[in-house]
C-alpha cells in the first residue's frame, strides 16, 4: 500500500496503480480520453493531466504511478486551463458536425466536451486530414474524425496481432491507418471490427447497411426475412439501458416484427444444423485418419469469418484444416432461398435475407463469390447489433415496453447447443454433445452438459475426452482420448496455428473465433466491452442454453425433419451444394479483394 | 561524378539480385530486437529507395506488419519511398535564404524540372528537396547540388547551373 493525497484527501492505493486509477477508486473523477481501462494506456491525449507537487510540469495521470507521500491536485486553475486548451486543440482539428454523425449521443468526445465546457471556438485551423475510406464491405474509416488516441492501434496490433492500423507520418500530417494509407480492402485487414468497438468517436465504424435494409422493407414486392445470431440477444439490451447480461430474445423478435420483417428466423437453428454437418465431417476425418486413409487433422471450425480471412492471409497453406461448413447464417440464407422458398412458393429473386450479427466480418463474408446458390447471394445484408439498435430507435419502437414473442418456424427452433455458439468454447461443446453421443450411444457424462475447461475467457483452453465402449461402428475409437482446443482472438489463433504449421499440434479438433471472448464481444456489439461485460454476456448465453428443453443439436425436431424432407443426409449432395464452401489463399500483407 | 557511378557494379545488379541481398540482410538481422530500422537502412542502401513493394517484401520476410514498416519509413525523413535522381538539388529554406529569394528559386526549379518538391524528374537526373539552414546565410540564397554549394543564386542563373549536370 502507498499513501498519498489527492485534492487534500488522504487516500491509500496499491503499489503500481496510476494516479487516475487511485483517484477513481476513491470516487475522484479525473477527466480522461484516450485511456481505456485494461486495454490502452499510452498517454496520447494528455487530457488527464494533474498537478503533482514537486514536479515542474503537469503529469498525465493515466501514465504516472502513485508514490508514497505524493500530493496531487486535479482541479487547480492551472490544470483546468491546460485541460481546456488541450480539448480546444483537439476540437480545432475536428469536423464538429455531430448532428450528421452516427456517433451523435454515443460519442466519447461529446461527453468530454460536456465535462470540460468551453463556450467559444478560439482555435480555428486548417484541418489535417479529410479522407473517408469506404472501400471495404465491413469497416468505414473517416479520418477527419480521428483524434489520434491510438486505441485502435493497440487493439489491432497488441490484442488481435494483425497490425493493420498504425501511426503513419508525423507531426501535423500524422494519420492512423494502413501503410501508405492504402484502402482497407486492399490490405490484410480481417474485418473483425475490434477497432470499431474502442474508437471513441465516429472515425471507425461498421459500414452502414441500414439504408438498403429499409429499402427492401419498404418494397412491397420483396419478402424480407431476418435472422438473428445467438450473441445478439445477450447484448442488444445494453443499447436500451439494460444491465449487461440481460437476455432480450423475446423483445428483440417483437421489435423485428414491428419494424416490418416478414419472417423472423433464428440463426441458432442453423447453428444446430452446422453441428450435424461439422460433427459428421469430423467423424469422417477421424475415421479416415484411424483407418490409415490419411485425413487432415486437426479439423478447425469455420464459423467466424474474421478468423477465416486471417488464416487465408497468414497461414494460407493450412486452409485444408478448415471445416468446409459455411457459417450458420450463410447456411440459413441458403436454406431460406431454396427449401423455404419452395415451401412457401416464393421466387428467391423476390426474397431479401438480412442477418443481424454481432460481427462486422459477416458483412464481408456475404460478398464472397462462393456464398451464392442458384444465382442469388445466400444473404443480402448484414446488420450489426449496434445497427439493429439504431433501427429500432429510428422506427420509434419503445423497446423496453415490448411484449415477448417467439421466432417463426420451421427455421426458428433451436436447442441449447445452438445458443452457446455465441461464446468462446460453445461451438466445441455443442459439437461434442452430439459427437460423443453418436460415437458412444450415451449422453456426454459432464455436469449440466458443460465441458468445464472449455468455458470462460482464457485465451487457450483444452480438454481431453476419453472414449470408452463406443458403438460398433466406432469400435476403432475405444480407449482413444480425443484432444480438443479452443481459442478466441487472433493472437491465440496464431499460437495454435504455428503449432499446426510445424506439424506439432496434438489436437483432433480446434475451435477458433476471431474476437476475444467469441461472438459475445464481436466487432458489431454494443460499446463499451471489457472482461466484466464479456463475462456477463457469457453467463447469459449459458443460462439461455440451460433454460432450453432440448440441448443437443441432433435432437432438434425441425433439423430431423429438414433432413427427411429436403437434405436427405448429412454431407449429402444437397448439403454440399448449399451448406459447404471452399477457401482462398491470400497475400500476407496486401491483397486487393473487391 | 556521374561517370564513376556508371562503372559501379551495383548499377548492373538486377532487381532479383538486389532482393536476394536484402533477404540476406533480413535473415541476419531479423531476430535482433529493434532491427527494423537497420534493415530499412540497408535495404535503402541496396535498392536506392523504399517503394511499397519493397516494404511489403520486408514485412512478409520479417513478420512485422506492413503498417508498422511504413510507419517507420514515413516517420524518418532519411527514408524515401520514391526513387532518387542521379543528382539531388537541395534549396536552403533557412530564414536568410527564404527572405532573400529561396522561395523564388524553388518556384523556378519546379518550372524548369517540371516536378514538385520531393519528386524526381522523369529522366532520373534530378531530385528536388528543401533543407534547413546550411550556414551560408551571408551569401544567401544558397542551394546545393550533391555536395557542391552554390551561393547567391539568382533564379535566372539556374538553367546554366543545371546544364553542368548533363
Ligand atoms: S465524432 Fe463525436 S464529436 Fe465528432 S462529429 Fe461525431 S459525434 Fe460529433
Ligand atoms: S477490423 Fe480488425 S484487423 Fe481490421 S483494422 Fe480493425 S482491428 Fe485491425
Ligand atoms: S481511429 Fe478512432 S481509435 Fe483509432 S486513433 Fe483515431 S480516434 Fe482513436
Ligand atoms: S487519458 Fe491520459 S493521456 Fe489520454
Amino acid at each position: 500500500m502507498v499513501y498519498l493525497t489527492i485534492n487534500n484527501k488522504k487516500i491509500a492505493a496499491e503499489e503500481g496503480m496510476t494516479i487516475l486509477e487511485a483517484a477513481k477508486h476513491n470516487n475522484i473523477h479525473i477527466p480522461n480520453f484516450c485511456y481505456l481501462e485494461g486495454v490502452h494506456q499510452a498517454g496520447a491525449c494528455r487530457i488527464c493531466v494533474v498537478e503533482v507537487e514537486g514536479a515542474k510540469t503537469l503529469q498525465a495521470s493515466c501514465m504516472t504511478q502513485v508514490q508514497e507521500g505524493m500530493v496531487v491536485h486535479t482541479n487547480t486553475e492551472r490544470v483546468k486551463k491546460a485541460r481546456k486548451v488541450l480539448f480546444e486543440l483537439l476540437l480545432s482539428d475536428h469536423p464538429q458536425n455531430c448532428l450528421s454523425c452516427s456517433r451523435n449521443q454515443s460519442c466519447e468526445f461529446q461527453k468530454l466536451g460536456e465535462l470540460i465546457q468551453i463556450d467559444e471556438f478560439r482555435f480555428q485551423g486548417e484541418k489535417s486530414k479529410t479522407a473517408v475510406d469506404n472501400s471495404s464491405p465491413s469497416i468505414t474509416r473517416d479520418l477527419s474524425k480521428c483524434i489520434l488516441c491510438r486505441r485502435c492501434v493497440t487493439v489491432c496490433n497488441q490484442i488481435q496481432g494483425v497490425g493493420i492500423l498504425n501511426t503513419q507520418r508525423r507531426g501535423f500530417r500524422t494519420v492512423i491507418g494502413p501503410a501508405e494509407n492504402l484502402p482497407l480492402n486492399s490490405v490484410n485487414c480481417v474485418f473483425c471490427g475490434q477497432c470499431t468497438t474502442v474508437c471513441p468517436v465516429g472515425a471507425l465504424q461498421e459500414k452502414d447497411s441500414l439504408q438498403e435494409v429499409w429499402k427492401a422493407i419498404h418494397n412491397k414486392n420483396t419478402r424480407v426475412i431476418v435472422q438473428t445470431a445467438p450473441a445478439v440477444r445477450a447484448a442488444l439490451g445494453e443499447e436500451f439501458g439494460y444491465e449487461p447480461g440481460t437476455l432480450v430474445t423475446g423483445k428483440m423478435v417483437s421489435a423485428l416484427r414491428d419494424i416490418g420483417f416478414d419472417h423472423v428466423f433464428d440463426t441458432n437453428f442453423a447453428a444446430d444444423l452446422t453441428i450435424i454437418e461439422e460433427g459428421n465431417e469430423f467423424l469422417t476425418r477421424v475415421r479416415d485418419a484411424f483407418n490409415g486413409k490419411g485425413a487432415v487433422l486437426p479439423l478447425i471450425t469455420s464459423c467466424s469469418p474474421g478468423w477465416i480471412k486471417y488464416i487465408e492471409h497468414v497461414f494460407p497453406d493450412e486452409i485444408g484444416h478448415l471445416s468446409t461448413c459455411k457459417s450458420p447464417h450463410m447456411m440459413m440464407g441458403a436454406l431460406v432461398k431454396s427449401y423455404y422458398a419452395e415451401k412457401i412458393g416464393v421466387d428467391p429473386k423476390d426474397m431479401f435475407v438480412v442477418s443481424v450479427m454481432p460481427c462486422t466480418a459477416k458483412k464481408f463474408e456475404i460478398t464472397r463469390p462462393e456464398m451464392r446458390n442458384g444465382g442469388y447471394p445466400n444473404v443480402d445484408a448484414v446488420l450489426t447489433t449496434r445497427e439493429l439498435a439504431r433501427m429500432i430507435k429510428d422506427a420509434g419502437i419503445d423497446f423496453t415496453e415490448l411484449e415477448d414473442s417467439g421466432f417463426d418456424n420451421p427455421l426458428g427452433l433451436s436447442t441449447g447447443a445452438g445458443d452457446i455458439f455465441a461464446a468462446t468454447g460453445g461451438v466445441m461443446e455443442a459439437a461434442i454433445r452430439t459427437v460423443y453421443e453418436v460415437v458412444t450411444g450415451r449422453e456426454m457424462p459432464f455436469e449440466k452438459l458443460h465441458i468445464k475447461p472449455l468455458v470462460g475467457l482464457s485465451q487457450i483452453k483444452t480438454a481431453d475426452i476419453l472414449i470408452e465402449n463406443p458403438v460398433d461402428e466406432y469400435r476403432f475409437l475405444d480407449g482413444v482420448t480425443l484432444k480438443v482446443a479452443v481459442t478466441s482472438g487472433l493472437k491465440g489463433a496464431k499460437i495454435l496455428m504455428e503449432q499446426v504449421q510445424r506439424g506439432e499440434s496434438p489436437y483432433h479438433f480446434i475451435e477458433i473465433m476471431g474476437c476475444p471472448g467469441g461472438c459475445i464481444s464481436g466487432g458489431g456489439q454494443p460499446r463499451p466491452v471489457n472482461d466484466l461485460i464479456r463475462q456477463k454476456r457469457l453467463e447469459a448465453i449459458y443460462a439461455e442454453d440451460e433454460g432450453k428443453e432440448i440441448r443437443k443439436s441432433h435432437e432438434n425436431p425441425f433439423i430431423i425433419r429438414l433432413y427427411e424432407e429436403y437434405l436427405e443426409k448429412p454431407l449429402g449432395h444437397k448439403s454440399h451444394e448449399l451448406l459447404h464452401t471452399h477457401y482462398t489463399k491470400r497475400g500476407m500483407s496486401i491483397e486487393k479483394i473487391g | 561524378m556521374s561517370k564513376v557511378k556508371e562503372q559501379c557494379a551495383c548499377k548492373k545488379e538486377t532487381e532479383e539480385e538486389k532482393l536476394t541481398r536484402i533477404a540476406e540482410v533480413i535473415d541476419e538481422y531479423k531476430m535482433k530486437e529493434g532491427s527494423l530500422i537497420q534493415i530499412l537502412h540497408m535495404a535503402q542502401g541496396i535498392y536506392g529507395y523504399l517503394p511499397l513493394e519493397l516494404q511489403c517484401f520486408i514485412a512478409d520476410k520479417t513478420g512485422i506488419p506492413l503498417s508498422q514498416v511504413s510507419g517507420v519509413v514515413t516517420f524518418y525523413s532519411f527514408f524515401s519511398t520514391k526513387p532518387k535522381g542521379e543528382n539531388t538539388i537541395r534549396v536552403c529554406l533557412g530564414t536568410a535564404c527564404y527572405v532573400r529569394g529561396g522561395k523564388k528559386i524553388i518556384e523556378r526549379l519546379k518550372e524548369l524540372l517540371e516536378i514538385d518538391v520531393g519528386d524526381t524528374t522523369s529522366d532520373g537526373k534530378f531530385t528536388l528537396e528543401v533543407m534547413r539552414c546550411i550556414g551560408a546565410c551571408g551569401l544567401a540564397p544558397a542551394i546545393t547540388i550533391n555536395d557542391k554549394v552554390y551561393k547567391q543564386v539568382n533564379p535566372d542563373k539556374l538553367q546554366a547551373i543545371l546544364k553542368e549536370y548533363y
